[in-house]
């Protein structure tokens, strides 16, 4: 038996603008409003929406056979709802089929889990929320920003109540094993773990539209037959990827949307094969073993580890100035303060100042709204710099208002 | 292969980049294998005697010739007049041998005895560099019938920063490239400005971008006390914006106070912008070193945190790189050929003043980003090896042969 297991992400940051030296202490909006707003309706109507047609479609046409799981990042949600409402009305509609697992994350898709706990807590919480009022769910799978993970996570979610974790199925933390079993974190006891196929996810994903690829054109028949390969020395199949390669990533024109309608019958054609949610897939199968994993890594480039978000002195540098904020701003109750400094946390603002790929002159540029790494970076410690001047106004009013009190008392 | 060069300038005794670019070009044929005989204007390089050698590993392969001519890269007719007339000229090693009454004139005359000199050597292509050459080139093409390659570091365009061009300067250029059986431009940018003002195809135009040489410097610079430094190096002309600068120098002392400015250079607009730095009240904040040379250049960028090159227009632009070589990051301007295929530099348009302010303040204040710059153009600058432009040099020549 082989059970397909599909994960989509789901996610847009608040990009900033570019803000200079010269706004610092006179403008507080940070965010591209307008870039913002034109990306999401943008990707929305390439992706988004025709991809959650066909979705809907698959599920209705295999009687809920073909299941799959989104992970929706609190700050795409938000997105959603201020720009394009019509697309959460049509995640709502899939999730109301019963055939759809949502998983937890981060509310800012941050990489708050390696500075501050209590912050990464509070902003799991935060995006179980947000599920909770919008699609009335409780999400039992997690999975961390970047599919960053280590032993230690896994153990943080085992206690706050999580089931399962997803992580990359990297070479170098499996060695002879198999990503198509499901295995234990070291230290952990219940908590399991799902690991990426990064072959056959990054065949949809990155190489579905490569012609040089000796694979190309990827047909839905020739890659059910790789999955049904697995049978017998596997388990599950967990084809992990960014939502937007249906359309976005991979446009239209390649071919992407045909492959997506016809896949699923391709493989359910096989009468070994299925579809499982990832809390479906830790239920139906045991743990092969223990995986012991001390070091992160992630679903980033070859290296699979930080190195796209924290790989040089500028990302290293503008992470550590923000979360060493963190006790001020929250001393400071101030809501907006908050609401600004989360923003800040999402790793796309990191992965923006990368420079490993620039000097190769390769795909971050796509993605990027900077035209280098150096202009990310300086806009993102302007921004900071505003921030630091906020806080220590709001200090100051907050202890001249103390002393007021005092006197007022005395 | 063998090359008979027409050039204007050689490094030290050379008033811009056009002479460290033919010096590290040469440099580079000469190791690629390529023989090369190198016509200069005898009196202007302080070359006595006819022939020089190169201090050079492969400098056997090299040969120079000088030709009696007071002429000099960068020069007006009006700084001619005045040199030739004995007065006063703002280039330092001038000459006062009287030879024809205007700088036209003299070109002219250098050409005719440019093509006795190709009579009388041995060599499969000419090559000659800016319009100074160009006529020189022309004749020698005409006396030998061999091919003609004009190589262009900058145009009429470039030096006039957008205040119009002079009409002789233009017709030679123009001349000398529809003359020329290809041309060589030292960017996609200087490209554009060939295609679109000399009525030139596209195609007929190859791009061979400059590069730098190591710095033999290895000492440590800094002037006492914490101030930062943030350096301009060049001319100081209307072509390199010395005046965004200053005015993004009065900007940027708003926000601290503790940093100096030093304008290295000397040019037309020097008066004018010791004045601007007085009007902006930020005299005793800006440095001016007048000419510098040789170890002393490398020295500035090792003694500066930040170097800024707010040229208007900058056909290529070889000093960022002799910055970064230094260990200095920079900013550049967009309106430069250096910009096409420097990635690791600060990239602002020149009359952005704000963005320059925003960006040199970065440099200062941020560590991390000063760091990073410096890491990644280390490993970056590598790759601008001169043996690799005359590579791309060697595929031009081969291609004009037909070898």
């Amino acid at each position: 038996m082989v059970s397909v297991c599909l994960y989509f992400q789901v996610h847009q940051p608040y990009r900033l603008k570019r803000y200079s030296v010269f706004d610092i202490g006179n403008n507080h909006d940070y965010f591209d409003v307008v870039k913002n707003r034109d990306t999401l309706k943008k990707v929305a109507e390439k992706c988004y929406l025709p991809a959650n047609k066909a979705m809907l479609e698959l599920i209705r046409k295999t009687d809920g056979k073909f299941r799959i799981a989104y992970s929706m990042t609190g700050v795409v949600l938000d997105q959603f709802e201020e720009y394009y409402p019509e697309v959460l009305d049509s995640f709502k509609e899939l999730v109301n089929t019963g055939a759809v697992e949502l998983l937890g994350e981060t509310y800012f898709h941050s990489l708050s889990y390696l500075y501050s706990k209590s912050e990464f807590i509070d902003q799991v919480r935060m995006h179980e929320k947000k599920l909770k009022k919008l699609f009335n769910y409780k999400p039992t799978v997690f999975r961390n920003t970047e599919l960053i993970f280590k032993n230690e996570l896994a153990y943080d979610l085992e206690n706050m109540g999580y089931k399962a974790v997803l992580a990359e199925g990297a070479d170098h933390i499996l060695g002879w094993r198999s990503p198509n079993f499901i295995y234990t974190p070291k230290t952990c006891k219940n908590i399991k773990l799902l690991l990426k196929n990064y072959r056959l996810s990054d065949d949809v994903a990155f190489r579905f539209s490569e012609k040089s690829w000796g694979e190309w054109p990827l047909t839905a028949p020739k890659f059910a037959g790789w999955v049904s390969s697995v049978n017998g020395n596997g388990n599950t199949v967990n084809l992990f990827m960014d939502y937007e390669t249906f359309g976005e990533h991979q446009w239209a024109d390649t071919g992407i949307f045909e492959f997506l309608k016809s896949m699923p019958h391709e493989i359910l054609r096989h009468p070994h094969n299925n579809f499982k949610t990832p809390s479906e897939v830790v239920e139906s199968y045991n743990t092969m073993g223990e995986l012991d994993i001390h070091f992160p890594v992630s679903w980033a480039d070859i290296e699979r580890d930080l190195s796209a978000w924290l790989g040089n002195t500028m990302q290293r540098s503008a992470a550590y100035e923000l979360y060493r904020m963190e006790g001020a701003v929250r001393a400071s109750g101030d809501a907006s303060l908050m609401n600004d400094w989360r923003k800040l946390q999402t790793s796309d603002h990191f992965y923006y100042m990368c420079t490993k790929w620039f000097n190769d002159g390769d795909v971050h540029k796509y993605f990027n709204p900077y035209s280098t790494p150096y202009d990310a970076f300086i806009s993102f410690m302007n921004v900071l710099n505003d921030m630091r001047l906020r806080l220590n106004k709001k200090e100051d009013n907050n202890a001249k208002r103390e002393m007021l009190h005092e006197c007022a008392r005395s | 292969m063998k090359v008979l060069m027409f050039g204007w300038e050689f490094p030290p005794l050379s008033a811009g980049g056009l002479g460290t670019a033919c010096y590290g070009l040469t440099k580079g044929l000469s190791i690629n294998g390529i023989e090369i005989t190198f016509v200069l204007p005898k009196l202007m390089a302080g070359i006595n005697g006819k022939y020089v050698k190169l201090r050079s590993a492969a400098s056997k392969k090299v040969k120079m010739i000088g030709i009696n001519s007071p002429l000099q890269q960068y020069m007006t007719s009006e700084s001619y007049r005045k040199l030739v007339q004995g007065k006063e000229s703002f280039i330092s090693q001038a000459s006062t041998s009287m030879y024809g009454g205007n700088l036209l004139e003299e070109v002219h005359r250098y050409a005719a005895q440019a093509a006795l000199v190709a009579l009388e050597e041995d060599f499969d292509i000419i090559h000659c560099h800016d319009w100074l050459t160009f006529l020189a080139g022309i004749e020698a093409k005409k006396a030998t019938g061999k091919r003609l390659i004009v190589q262009v570091h900058a145009t009429e365009f470039d030096r006039g920063g957008g205040n119009g061009v002079n009409q002789q300067v233009y017709d030679i250029e123009r001349a000398g490239m529809h003359f020329a059986d290809r041309i060589v431009a030292v960017s996609q940018f200087t490209k554009d400005t060939i295609v679109r003002h000399y009525g030139i195809p596209a195609d007929k135009v190859s791009v061979v971008y400059n590069a730098v040489e190591k710095s033999e410097c290895t000492d440590q610079f800094k002037i006492g006390g914490n101030e930062k430094i943030v350096l301009f190096l060049g001319r100081i002309t209307l072509q390199k914006g010395p005046e965004y600068f200053l005015y993004a120098a009065k900007k940027l002392l708003d926000f601290r106070k503790d940093v100096k400015f030093i304008m290295a250079g000397t040019g037309d607009m020097l008066p004018r912008m010791i004045e601007l730095s007085a009007d902006l009240g930020i005299a005793d904040k800006v440095m001016f070193t007048g000419i510098v040379r040789g170890k002393e250049v490398d020295r500035l960028y090792r003694m500066a945190d930040l170097y800024v090159m707010p040229s208007v227009s900058e056909p290529f632009g070889i000093t960022p790189l002799e910055s970064i070589i230094n260990g200095t990051p920079v900013i550049i301007s967009n309106q430069s050929g250096v910009s096409e295929i420097l990635k690791n530099a600060l990239k602002v348009d020149f009359w952005d003043v704000n963005d320059i302010t925003n960006k040199m303040l970065a440099v200062l204040n941020y560590s991390a980003l000063s760091k990073t710059l410096k890491e990644h153009g280390s490993v970056e600058i590598e790759k601008f090896t001169w043996e690799r432009s005359a590579r791309e040099m060697i595929r031009v020549y081969k291609r004009v042969l037909g070898w």
